[in-house]
């Protein structure tokens, strides 16, 4: 999945990075789509779909009148667009493809903003506006050649971020990385609150940083001014990093084992919410010149974060906020929210979200640790069944 | 939220599963979602519409199933039936409800042919 919220795929950006070196979707400023693949570049394992190991070159064209056309390039197919039904105004029209097995097939294609509908072989159109996505399809087809039949998928959506996620998480476990995902609203003092909690862990252990944006690397050189090594990752028109873009993130900042590695997300309250990176924790950043009903009115982010941090607190004095009420809202949503007030500003209640912090990578470790004992014991296992360990 | 992603996501199922049945059409995508899902099953239908365009799931009808929401409220020590993910008890009113069914987000099955 290419963070595609919109149609923005294609325009992710890692810092130095050609533009994403797999499946690419292209927008073109003309209207037209298409989508190929190319060589991946990286250096870890990954599949990207089917597509990407076929070689075939499939595009996806839509013309300024709406039609839209698919066709491999390693097929060399002709096809003819019936003319007469084109008229710029018209809802409809038809299209005839000759594929390169000599099959020949017309279908309709209806084109009106304000109405849905499939795309069926020859079906008819009524003039209401109803959805219509089950009609037609397959009608057309010769009698014998439509053995259509049901398949059982039952997968998830989101399986695909989820099995990144998954790799991502176990990378860092083994490495006893603890990874924490920011999530906020745009201005919340992310970066502020990412910079000072920098500067006063950075001599403790190591830090990395992964910056997501829509773009600007301005955040990622905030972070670097600090010392500690940050990657700018711009998702373009997306709107949420996903485990993918986070896994490439890893293999080039190569964060060091029992270490600290930090994601701030792109600044969104909805869509990062749904996407795990492979962090250990979400935490949710709200300041206090936001509302106080912004967990009810964003309850997924707040579900899914572990720790909410009240952030600009310096500021209560001079504002009508209720912290109170805001920490009750956000217990509402998720009744196992950790909440700790700061200010990244002030400094005030920053020594319990280190402490916070420290606690968690010290776990972290602990796990590490025991899955590397697990390990030894497993091999010392393996090795007694061999009958000792060689020489 | 973030339909796009998720009828891309819905997309990458179907064709992988197509194309390892040798299918030639999909027909029909059958989707759970839960009503807790936080998805806009309107939302994913508009959207799974325009990503299928021009792929082997051009013109597949969409059927969303819905799945009920049903949480564990702490209090009541019972599965209560749940509206919304941050939705009190209906018995006790409490916010200590922990979902327990109605977050799902899946492809079920797809018809092919």
């Amino acid at each position: 999945m290419c963070t595609v919220c919109g149609c923005g795929a294609g325009e992710t950006r890692v810092e130095g990075d050609a533009l994403h070196p797999h499946d690419h979707t292209h927008v073109h400023a003309d209207g037209t789509v298409h989508s190929h693949n190319h060589d991946h570049g990286g250096d870890h394992a990954h599949s990207h779909g089917d597509a990407a190991l076929t070689g075939a070159h499939e595009h996806v064209h839509t013309h300024a009148d709406g039609t839209t056309h698919s066709h491999a390039h390693d097929e060399g197919h002709g096809h003819s667009h019936e003319d007469a039904t084109h008229a710029a105004l018209q809802t409809s029209h038809d299209h005839a493809h000759r594929h390169a097995d000599g099959t020949v097939h017309t279908h309709t294609h209806v084109h009106t903003g304000d109405h849905e509908h499939g795309h069926g072989h020859s079906h008819e159109h009524g003039v209401g506006g109803d959805l219509d996505y089950g009609t037609g399809p397959a009608r057309a087809h010769a009698p014998g050649m439509s053995q259509s039949r049901m398949v059982q998928i039952e997968q998830d959506i989101l399986a695909k971020n989820n099995s990144y996620a998954h790799a991502n998480r176990t990378w860092l476990d083994e490495r006893g990385i603890f990874a924490l995902n920011l999530v906020s609203s745009p201005g919340s003092g992310k970066t502020t609150l990412l910079v000072k909690t920098i500067e006063a862990l950075k001599d403790r252990f190591a830090i990395t940083v992964v910056e997501g944006d829509q773009q600007t690397s301005n955040d990622a050189e905030r972070i670097r001014a600090t010392g500690v090594p940050a990657l700018q990752i711009n998702t373009g028109k997306g709107c949420h990093l996903d485990a993918h873009m986070v896994g490439h993130a890893l293999q080039r900042l190569q964060p060091a084992d029992e270490s600290l590695f930090l994601i701030e997300n792109v600044g969104n309250l909805v869509c990062p919410a749904a996407f795990d990176l492979g962090e250990q924790h979400k935490v949710a950043i709200l300041s206090v010149t936001e509302g106080e009903d912004k967990p009810l009115k964003y309850p997924d982010m707040f579900r899914a974060a572990d720790v909410m941090l009240l952030n600009k607190c310096d500021l209560l004095p001079y504002l009508e906020f209720n912290a109170d009420l805001a920490e009750e809202n956000a217990r509402r949503v998720n009744p196992n929210l950790t909440v700790l007030r700061v200010s990244a500003t002030s400094g005030d209640g920053m020594a319990a979200w280190l402490r916070w912090i420290e606690a968690g990578l010290e776990a972290q470790r602990g796990k590490r640790s025991e899955t590397v004992d697990a390990l030894k014991r497993r091999i010392a296992e393996l090795e007694a069944q061999l009958g000792g360990p060689s020489a | 939220m973030h339909e796009m992603s998720l009828a891309e996501g819905v997309l990458q199922l179907v064709e992988d599963t197509a194309r390892r049945e040798n299918a030639a059409r999909v027909k029909t995508v059958v989707l759970e979602i839960g009503r807790l899902s936080s998805v806009e099953p309107e939302a994913l239908a508009f959207c799974f519409e325009a990503v299928t365009r021009g792929g082997i799931a051009q013109g597949a009808a969409l059927e969303i199933v819905p799945v009920a929401g049903a949480g564990w409220c702490m209090v009541c020590s019972a599965t209560v039936p749940m509206e919304e993910l941050w939705g009190a008890c209906p018995t006790c009113g409490s916010h200590q409800v922990q979902p327990t069914a109605g977050t799902e987000m899946r492809v079920k099955e797809i018809e092919i042919e």
